[in-house]
């Protein structure tokens, strides 16, 4: 293994960027191809498929085997507002392999009695963000219901590029938030990356199947979101 | 996000090859390459290893480091990498062998 290729791809693993060790399994050569490089042919699209897939795996590309190491960061859950969807989602999720964190300023419902067992931030959102960034490996989910806690945590997902922004409340609270937030500068193309009204359709009725509904969409958004499309490509 | 370590130094084999080549070792990386039947690590997974056999992470249930690592010996001598085959069915060149009936394919190759 080539020693750059090492600490290159350990940079980007440290950042939380995905990225795959390409190995030429006939000359011993090694790359690490970011997510977002243009890589040509049948190896580009093996890589493609494997950073969708997070599957490593040998490959034939142009006559010569390759191993691909895909390294994808763990992808987390941000949820704003420590409610009682959340209480049900925390675990759900967390079994799904989410790392899980709740942010919520109000010191009577952020509270470890009612979230045992993962990180719990009494803060406003913007507080946090200053400190912590969001990453495109990073869901957020908003169910406040309150504009002062749930939109300053919406404009800086949508900006990020999180992979998932999903927002709790009917038809009506989603119209007025689409207004506040283009008052506040975002496009519409942007906004129209806000699942709301929040989680897939199922009919769901109590705290926790929403958030089975909101785990669920989540979930569909990580296996099938877009590649390439908020990094600038850079050569291999 | 606030208590974000988002890869453990002290645990994660790559990092931990990188830090033993800064500390001017030879280290060899072994890597899962493929796997079938009921394997213990999945593809992907690496040991490396130090030229005093010292190892960190795993491409087994510890079934069959033991040979990695001696095989890794060579490896960092010549420089040449090369492919192992395990599997509790394997009557070849290998005594070892997985107890739980899968067979991996590991690569072990000389870092720089």
């Amino acid at each position: 293994m080539d020693p750059h290729s090492l600490k290159k791809l350990n940079a980007e693993r440290e950042a939380r960027r995905a990225a795959v060790l390409v190995t030429n399994l006939d000359d011993g050569r090694d790359r690490v191809i970011c997510e977002g490089d243009e890589v040509a042919g049948a190896l580009g699209q093996a890589v493609a498929a494997g950073l969708r897939s997070g599957r490593s795996g040998l490959v034939e590309a142009d006559g010569t085997q390759f191993f691909l190491n895909v390294h994808l960061p763990p992808p987390r859950l941000v949820v704003i507002g420590a409610v009682h969807i959340s209480q049900a989602l925390t675990p759900m999720a967390k079994i799904a392999g989410f790392d899980v964190e709740i942010i919520d300023p109000r010191t009577a419902f952020a509270t470890p009695e009612r979230f045992p067992d993962v990180p719990l931030l009494a803060e406003w959102p913007q507080d946090v963000l200053e400190k912590h960034p969001f990453d495109p490996y990073t869901a957020v989910a908003a169910l406040t219901h309150d504009p002062k806690i749930d939109d300053p945590a919406l404009v800086s997902a949508l900006q990020t590029g999180c992979f998932y922004v999903g927002a709790l409340g009917s038809r009506k609270t989603h119209a007025k938030r689409l207004d506040r937030l283009t008052a506040a500068g975002l496009s519409e193309d942007m906004l129209a990356r806000i699942h709301a009204p929040i989680g897939v359709d199922i009919g769901a009725a109590s705290p926790a199947e929403i958030a089975v509904a909101v785990l669920a969409e989540i979930i569909a958004a990580f296996r099938r979101r877009g590649l390439a499309d908020k990094r600038e490509g850079k050569a291999a | 996000m606030m208590h974000v370590a988002n890869l453990d130094e002290n645990r994660d084999p790559l990092l931990i090859a990188e830090a033993w080549m800064k500390d001017g070792k030879d280290v060899a990386v072994a890597t899962v390459m493929e796997t079938w039947g009921s394997a213990p690590r999945p593809v992907g997974s690496h040991l490396v290893i130090d030229t005093e056999g010292n190892f960190e992470g795993s491409v087994s249930g510890g079934c069959v480091e033991g040979a990695v690592v001696a095989e890794a010996m060579d490896v960092l001598d010549s420089g040449k990498a090369t492919m192992l085959e395990f599997g509790v069915a394997d009557e070849t060149a290998w005594e070892v062998g997985l107890s739980c009936g899968g067979r991996i394919k590991v690569y072990v190759e000389r870092l720089g």
